[in-house]
């Protein structure tokens, strides 16, 4: 047997000095040939002991048929690929791009024990790109059985919920508050990481599975949840962690300060960077500081970059405690965008004109351990410093949208504000479930999509007249 | 897509649309707002609901020309579609019986208050309206008013009509004369209403205020629209758009409103550019 290459076939992508003057996406997508070349890295494995799978799928939140899909690229068999994938995982093209791979599939790989991982997550994007480029293959439509489900939300969880109750024949509607589907898929995660086109392409499947989608409708606001009752035979609530946090220091409301949101919505969703082509403005001054050490904030960054402007990260921990994914403080760095560690923002101040031009910052050694196993940060006495800086991104965290809950008085929530639900992701309220952020606080595209999964089974379940026992949640 | 059904010009530069949206229109109450955006490229902005008719599945805004989008929206005829309009957003107005309101209105904020004037009216209070505008052709939907008001005053910059002088000055005289009032709903441009929070502020009286800060998605997901009220910061949208008048920073509001003023300059600039294109 011919020996495995111990590091996966590289990816072909954008120069950094390139990248940070377009707003395409970085890596460029695997060939046929390459994806042939990294599938016969993979060792087919059985299932370890005890276990129910392979090692790779134990590590996939949604249990893809992982070898199996990698036979079938290694062997030229794309069509057969991409249908092994979808079985499990409807969005395929947008796990390939974002899923965190690293600590879910391709670090549970066998081969990663000595060498590098199968490029478990590169040969999903591909098999899903080789699709998309010729055109999606649709399922035939299953007889509809009758029955209606409205899902809250165009998120991940909320598409998927609705793709998987639609192949089983039922009458899906999804509700969606703004003016595009995709929850964090449009607004939040930049173009040059995942492609609108992509969230386009996968949302148009969708909809050619009969799902209707209607944009415009603030479940809360436009229609309450208890009137969708009356008319639908179940409810899946994926409305996601939409609410920005700040830190509630002085002069945090001055001119040139943004939440993440309201910087990526800008930018994404309403497509500032081509303004005024597009009519959304957007303001960048040309030092800017992004607060905050996850996903979020290196998305942040980076746009900014784009932008052209100088950036900085600041975090009040060090890199290794950084919640983002290695592969986007990587490519953070690689861009320029300079991190500023062990430190935080304690106050801002502004200009005659009540723009930022300044933040003082506190600098911080780690402690003791906390709660979360991570060295707690502790401020340095007398460390203050003051930085100039004229744009500012509070990177640090959403917390869970309160509409649905806040008009639904019958539906449980946590304190700390998360709709509460049992293992099949049943709420309080009968016929409603509930998944992805909503539920979990913050978490990931995969596991809302898992959710969503998990919910549909349910609710077919409870629908489909097998079981119709309600057990509602426990505190 | 949302037809327009009718299209009225209230004031040279206000025209009245009404918009089939029948999902909006069977839940919209006084003090709530939509956000539209007219179309692939545009922004997302925010407009009071001035009235709605469940049956016809209908609802009413008044648009005041202020920039490109207003100015294109503006433009558009009866038949024309808009891409989105969402809502009714917003904690709607408090109506209850106070006893005796004053509901000011200040320019394109006249259309604003005329649901609450009716609201108000109909929930048994003694209502006075207050409007005000630069010349008497601003003074718009003055009839309309008037169907609902017990005592009706007006006010204009240039003294065209009624009072000479702002508007929070009649209020002033109003109150100094010895009308009493339990509460005052002012909706205008802010300095207007600024004005109107210090007027009715050494006399006691309850007063509330429409905030208009700029806004993204209208849904509390961005933060754009925050304002600060009683030293905290809130979210417009979704806590307001209406507040207690003597805790809000309305310098900070003003400020804030300024943000994207270079940008808004050159949106409009090679908007006019191409209409002159066009023609
Ligand atoms: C900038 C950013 C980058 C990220 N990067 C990654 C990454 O690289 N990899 C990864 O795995 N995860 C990433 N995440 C996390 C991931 O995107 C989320 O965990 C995931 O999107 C959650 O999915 P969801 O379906 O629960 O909710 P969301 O995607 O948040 O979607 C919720 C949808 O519900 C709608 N909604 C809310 N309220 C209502 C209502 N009342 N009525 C109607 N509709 C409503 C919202 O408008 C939204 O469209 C990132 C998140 C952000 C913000
Ligand atoms: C809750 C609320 C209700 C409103 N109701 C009405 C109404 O009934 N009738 C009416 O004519 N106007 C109303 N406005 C104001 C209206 O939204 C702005 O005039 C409009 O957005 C201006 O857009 P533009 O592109 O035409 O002008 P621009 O040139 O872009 O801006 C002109 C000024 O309008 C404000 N503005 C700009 N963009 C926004 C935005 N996205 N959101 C809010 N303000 C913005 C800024 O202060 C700016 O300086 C309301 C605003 C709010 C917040
Ligand atoms: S969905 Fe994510 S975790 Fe699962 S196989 Fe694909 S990339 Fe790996
Ligand atoms: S663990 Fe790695 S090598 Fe083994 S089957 Fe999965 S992908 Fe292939
Ligand atoms: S407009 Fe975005 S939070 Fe209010």
């Amino acid at each position: 047997m011919a020996k495995i290459r111990e590091k996966k076939v590289p990816m072909p992508e954008q120069p950094p000095e390139e990248r940070i003057k377009n707003f395409k996406e970085v890596p460029l997508g695997y060939t046929p040939e390459m994806a042939m070349e990294e599938a016969s890295r993979c060792l087919q494995c059985k299932p370890r002991k005890g276990k129910e799978f392979p090692p790779c799928v134990e590590g996939c939140p949604v249990n893809v048929d992982i070898p199996g899909f990698i036979k079938a690229i290694k062997e030229g068999r794309f069509d057969d690929a991409i249908r092994i994938i979808k079985d499990k995982n409807s969005l395929p093209a947008i796990t390939g791009r974002v899923c965190p791979y690293e600590n879910q599939c391709e670090g549970a790989c066998t081969l990663g024990k000595k060498n590098e991982p199968v490029g478990i997550g590169r040969l999903e994007r591909f098999a899903a790109d080789y699709e998309r480029t010729r055109g999606l293959i649709i399922p035939e439509k299953p007889t509809p059985n009758g029955k209606k489900v409205a899902i809250i939300g165009s998120g991940p969880a909320g598409l998927t919920a609705a793709a998987d109750l639609a192949k089983k024949g039922y009458d899906v509607t999804v509700f969606e508050a703004l003016h595009e589907a995709g929850g964090v898929l449009v607004y939040g995660i930049p173009e040059f990481r995942l492609p609108k086109e992509i969230v386009k392409a996968e949302v148009e499947y969708i909809r050619s599975l009969g799902v209707k989608i209607m944009t415009d409708v603030v479940v809360g606001k436009t229609v309450t949840l208890e009137e969708l009752l009356k008319e639908y035979d179940a409810i899946f609530i994926g409305t996601g962690a939409g609410l920005p946090n700040f830190m509630n220091i002085p002069g945090e409301n001055l001119n040139g300060i943004y939440s993440a949101n309201e910087f990526l919505t800008r930018l994404n969703l309403m497509r500032a960077y081509d303004f005024p082509n597009y009519d959304t403005p957007i303001k960048v001054g040309e030092r800017v500081a992004v607060i905050g050490g996850g996903n979020v904030a290196m998305d942040c960054a980076r746009w900014a970059r784009r932008l052209g402007k100088k950036v900085y990260i600041v975090y009040r921990r060090t890199e290794a405690e950084m919640p983002a994914r290695k592969e986007e403080i990587e490519r953070a760095k690689e861009e320029g965008v300079e991190f500023l560690l062990l430190t935080a923002p304690t106050r801002y101040i502004g200009n005659e004109k009540g723009w930022v031009k300044q933040m003082e910052c506190i600098k911080f050694e780690l402690g003791e351990p906390d709660a979360s196993g991570r060295r707690r940060p502790v401020p340095i006495k007398g460390s203050e410093f003051i930085m100039d800086i004229d744009t500012v991104v509070v990177a640090i965290g959403q917390s869970p949208n309160p509409l649905v809950p806040q008009t639904t008085p019958r539906l449980k929530t946590t304190k700390w504000g998360t709709i509460e639900v049992d293992e099949e992701l049943r709420t309080s309220l009968e016929k409603v479930w509930a998944g992805g952020d909503i539920v979990r606080g913050d978490s990931t595209v995969i596991l809302a999509m898992g959710d969503g999964r998990k919910a549909s089974l349910s609710i077919d379940k409870y629908l489909s007249g097998n079981d119709k026992t309600w057990r509602t949640v426990t505190q | 897509m949302y037809r327009i059904v009718k299209k009225e010009d209230l004031a040279p530069n206000i025209k009245k649309f009404e918009i089939y949206a029948p999902l909006i229109a069977k839940k919209a109450k006084p003090g709530q707002f939509v956000m539209i955006r007219i179309d692939e490229k545009g922004e997302r902005i925010p407009l009071t609901l001035v009235d709605a008719s469940p049956e016809k599945g209908t609802i009413t805004i008044a648009v005041l020309e202020a920039g490109k989008t207003t100015k294109k929206l503006n433009s558009m005829k009866e038949g024309d579609c808009i891409a989105n309009v969402a809502g009714p957003l917003g904690i709607p107005a408090e109506i209850a019986h106070y006893g005796r309101v004053a509901c000011v209105g200040g320019g394109v904020g006249i259309a604003c208050i005329y649901p609450e004037v009716k609201a108000f009216k109909k929930a048994g209070n003694y209502v006075v309206s207050i409007l005000g505008a630069r010349t008497k052709e601003g003074l718009i939907l003055k009839n309309e008013i008037k169907e609902f008001s017990d005592e009706l005053y007006v006010a204009t910059d240039d003294g065209s009509e009624g009072f000479h002088g702002f508007v929070h000055l009649l209020l002033k005289k109003l109150i100094e004369e010895g009308k009493k009032f339990d509460l005052v709903v002012a909706v205008g441009p802010v300095p207007m209403m600024k004005a109107v929070a210090g007027t009715t502020k050494p006399h006691g009286i309850k007063t509330i205020v429409s905030l208009n800060p700029i806004m993204v998605d209208g849904t509390g997901m961005c933060g754009s629209c925050r304002v600060e009220v009683g030293g905290k910061t809130k979210f417009a949208c979704v806590d307001g758009p209406e507040f207690d008048a003597h805790q809000i920073d309305f310098d900070l509001l003003m400020i804030r409103n300024k943000r994207f003023v270079e940008e808004e300059c050159l949106a409009l600039n090679e908007y006019d550019k191409s209409c002159a294109c066009q023609r």
